[in-house]
């Protein structure tokens, strides 16, 4: 075993990757409940990647035989209906254990110098989500998969001068159609999953240079024994792996548990309206995204005011574009001296609350009837949104702080 | 655990309820295979003559309703020469669209478009109306183009409307006209077997789903006592 | 840290047990998606047994159904093609249907046929050369191009291979045995069920 440990380790540096990545990688030793995340959207990208190739050995990517297809895998196919929730209901866990994670990132200001590229990477992969999600979402061709689809790409059209063309670039037809399935087809189970694996890479490349942070916001380099080990810091492996598998088994009876009891969710994960198939001369009556995309689908509609230059729909799509965008720059909106949210004074808490309630609350309306004070809210929820964001490197430089201790605590 | 479920079922309140018509409830239940027998039944004798269920084989609702193969192959098979064929409808679809206007939607998945309430509270809803070309009218469906098929066992009846305080023509209550070989309860307790083996029909693996989780929740308890107590042997190490 | 205190029997007992259960789970896990890969509940109704009533079929005349996806020849031999059957043999490459595989034990006789209905024949009609659809040239002597002294049979027009009316294969032609005659049963005396032997021969 030793001798084949070496050979291979002339060769590839086998050993030296585990080491510096998992048994000495040291990381700190306070993580606390919202670092499970990291690992669990591993295992969701993982799982994903693997129901998802076994649903391509039975799915048809053809507009004529999409829908009966995927009716094929959850009754003929053996174990097909399992698979297909797996791969369904995956899809909405992974958004959960997502945003989770960024709410961990929000808090202990994971963003900060100098884990900006991480968070950057971290962002270009939740856009990548969103689109292998998004074209995800058309391939069973059910009637919601159909004008979900149609909604969201005429939102290009909004473009001024290149916005129809484009519309039909993006479609391959006049209409969502047979040409539109299978190039969605084509970046959901071959482009999209390839740009996701590479950056969840890079991600964790740049994660290993920095090292982690802590719900401290603590440097734990700053403080070394005389071998360069941190002095609050333990190994990856064996602490981190074992306590990461208890997170992996409670996150998996949750998501069991919804699978085997509760696989609509309530229309949550599943919608009724994609158990009928596409009808390109029926919308149904209430078309809603999946609600992992309702916070900007609701920013996307509340724009309403038709005086702005260029009409509101342009404008809708630019403050729907500009709520992703703005979160690229967090990094350098946050002004404050300490991290983490233990540290920080009551503004930025009030504020981190307000945009929670906001996030959620668009969320919320984003299911809902745009209209009379639905509407209203969705507005306001957009100005708190933004006004997080906007207002960051003023009220962050004006808010008190704690003293951050030298050591974890 | 309890906790869980408790969520889960909070969570799992329909959020998109559609607005406005009142639904009854009832009673799904994948074990009582008596009720999803009977239902079957109606199924293939009142449904399947105009709508297909062709995502459903026969061979597989003969093993999971525990209903004998020949059984099945002598009362049941209108449609298919093989019992691992496709419930389809014995009505070319040409002479549907001549029939009703437009083809009847397959029903295979219906109760999870439509939801089991809705089929429930539909197929009690019909009532006689002189302006419809079938002769039927739904208070569920507006102006369905569908009869009433089972009025031979619910009876005819008639539909009362009463203005309401806007002035618009409401439902009130159902008046019977002829009665048909069942009374009340009789009825709803076949639309019940029936609706409850559509719900079955739209999702087979439903059959297995709930039993699986059981070992499944129950495997993965296991795990966890595991997998805990290794993680506190080796975090006794950190201070 | 401290390492002195550490109780490493227990360390490894619990490692021990935790990877066996995590390796039984990843089994099970493994399972379906294995089993996912196995016939559908629609292959498997393609390739289901198939009822055939031949109470119409003519005399002499082909009838091809499908069964598992391949062509089936059901054909009501006349007297006339049942007595040549008989005279073939030094024509034929293996008469006695001593190749097994070809034929279910019921049918390794002349006309491999079953005994209370030796003239209705029961074949697959795939050549097994290379697997095209040989042609039925059921008449006998001229009239079926095939020479003068043709006794009836089929002929396959990829690669040349004779065979006759029981489907036994010819000498000096490509095809190595004769056609396969699948398991069949009598259901009664008008309808064959192809993919299913007779009562008495199931073993």
């Amino acid at each position: 075993m030793e001798k084949l440990m070496s050979w291979i380790d002339d060769r590839f540096p086998l050993t030296q990757v585990w080491e510096e990545h998992m048994a000495k990688y040291y990381a700190p030793k306070n993580f606390n409940f919202w670092y499970f995340f990291g690992s669990l959207a591993i295992l969701m990208l993982v799982m994903q990647i693997i129901t998802g190739i076994f649903l391509t050995m039975h799915y048809k990517p053809d507009a004529e035989l999409a829908f009966a297809s995927v009716e094929y895998i959850m009754r003929d196919v053996p174990w097909g209906w399992l698979m297909r929730y797996m791969h369904a209901i995956g899809a909405s866990m992974f958004f959960i254990v997502i945003y989770l994670h960024m709410f961990r990132a929000m808090i202990y200001g994971s963003y900060r110098a100098p884990r900006e590229l991480i968070w950057i990477f971290g962002m270009v992969i939740f856009i990548a989500l969103m689109a292998e999600s998004f074209m995800g979402y058309l391939l069973p061709w059910g009637n919601m998969s159909f004008w979900g689809a149609q909604v969201i790409i005429s939102l290009f059209g909004a473009i001024p001068y290149v916005g129809d063309g484009l519309v039909e670039w993006l479609r391959g037809d006049y209409v969502i159609s047979d040409a539109t399935l299978n190039r969605f087809f084509a970046f959901h189970v071959a482009a999209v999953p390839l740009v996701l694996v590479i950056l969840v890479f890079l991600h964790i490349v740049a994660l290993h240079k920095v090292g982690s942070n802590n719900p401290d916001g603590i440097e734990i380099k700053k403080n070394k024994d005389k071998d360069g080990i941190p002095l609050d810091g333990i190994p990856f492996h064996p602490y981190y792996t074992v306590k990461d598998i208890v997170g992996v088994i409670v996150f998996l009876m949750v998501f069991s548990a919804i699978i085997f009891f509760a696989p609509e969710l309530g229309g949550w994960f599943l919608e009724k309206d994609n158990f009928t198939p596409a009808d390109p001369l029926s919308t149904p009556s209430h078309i809603v995204p999946l609600w992992y995309f309702t916070p900007y689908y609701s920013i996307l509609r509340a724009v309403t005011w038709e005086w702005l230059p260029g009409g509101a729909k342009l404008w809708g799509v630019i403050a729907m574009g500009a709520s992703l965008v703005v979160l690229f720059f967090l990094p350098w909106l946050d002004r404050s001296p300490v991290k983490s949210i233990r540290y920080r004074g009551g503004i930025f808490k009030a504020a981190l609350a307000i945009f929670i309630f906001s996030f959620l609350g668009l969320g919320w309306l984003g299911t809902q009837p745009a209209e009379g004070l639905n509407l209203l809210f969705a507005q306001i929820g957009m100005f708190l949104y933004f006004g997080f964001f906007l207002l960051m490197p003023i009220y962050t430089s004006l808010d008190s702080t704690k003293p951050v201790p030298e050591r974890l605590t | 655990m309890k906790k869980l479920f408790l969520l889960l079922t909070l969570v799992s309140m329909p959020v998109f309820a559609s607005g406005g018509a009142h639904l009854d409830e009832v009673d799904i239940d994948m074990n009582d295979t008596a009720s999803l027998q009977r239902g079957a039944g109606l199924f293939v004798n009142y449904c399947l003559s105009c709508h297909g269920a062709a995502f459903m084989r026969y061979n597989r609702m003969a093993k999971d309703l525990q209903i004998p193969e020949d059984v099945v192959k002598d009362n049941m098979m209108f449609t298919a020469d093989r019992i691992g064929g496709l419930m389809k409808t014995t009505m070319p679809e040409e002479d549907a669209k001549k029939w009703f206007g437009k083809a009847p939607p397959d029903l295979s998945l219906i109760a999870r478009s439509r939801g089991p309430e809705w089929i429930y509270t539909y197929m009690r809803s019909f009532y006689l109306d002189e302006d419809s070309p079938s002769g039927w009218n739904n208070v569920l469906f507006e102006k369905v183009a569908m009869p009433h098929v089972l009025y031979n066992l619910q009876g005819a009846r008639k539909a009362i409307f009463k203005k309401n305080d806007h002035g618009k023509e409401v439902f009130d209550h159902y008046e019977m006209v002829k009665p048909g070989s069942m009374n009340e309860e009789e009825f709803d307790s076949s639309v019940r077997d029936l609706t409850n083996f559509m719900v079955y029909l739209a999702e087979p693996a439903r059959m297995i789903r709930t039993k699986l989780g059981v070992y499944v929740l129950l495997f993965l308890a296991i795990f966890f006592v595991f997998a805990y107590l290794l993680k506190k042997e080796y975090w006794k190490d950190i201070h | 840290m401290s390492e002195q205190n550490v109780d490493k029997g227990r360390r490894r007992m619990l490692t021990l047990a935790t990877s066996a259960v995590g390796a039984v789970g990843a089994g099970f896990m493994a399972t379906p998606f294995i089993l996912s890969m196995t016939p559908s509940a629609r292959a498997k109704a393609a390739g289901a047994p198939v009822e055939v009533d031949f109470s119409k079929l003519a005399e002499g005349v082909l009838l091809t159904i499908e069964w598992q996806g391949k062509p089936v020849w059901i054909v009501k031999r006349s007297n006339a093609m049942m007595e040549k059957l008989g005279t073939l043999t030094d024509l034929l490459a293996d008469p006695d249907s001593d190749v097994i595989a070809q034929q279910p034990a019921y049918a390794k006789n002349t006309s491999r046929a079953q005994e209370k209905h030796p003239n209705i024949s029961v074949m697959v009609g795939l050549c097994t050369h290379l697997g095209c659809v040989p042609l039925e040239k059921f008449a006998i002597g001229p009239a079926s191009d095939m020479g003068d002294d043709w006794s009836g049979g089929y002929f396959c027009p990829c690669h040349g291979s004779k065979f006759d009316m029981a489907g036994r294969v010819y000498k000096n032609v490509p095809a190595p045995t004769n056609l396969p005659v699948p398991p069949f049963r009598f259901l009664n005396d008008t309808v064959i069920v192809v993919g299913e032997n007779p009562e008495e021969a199931k073993v």
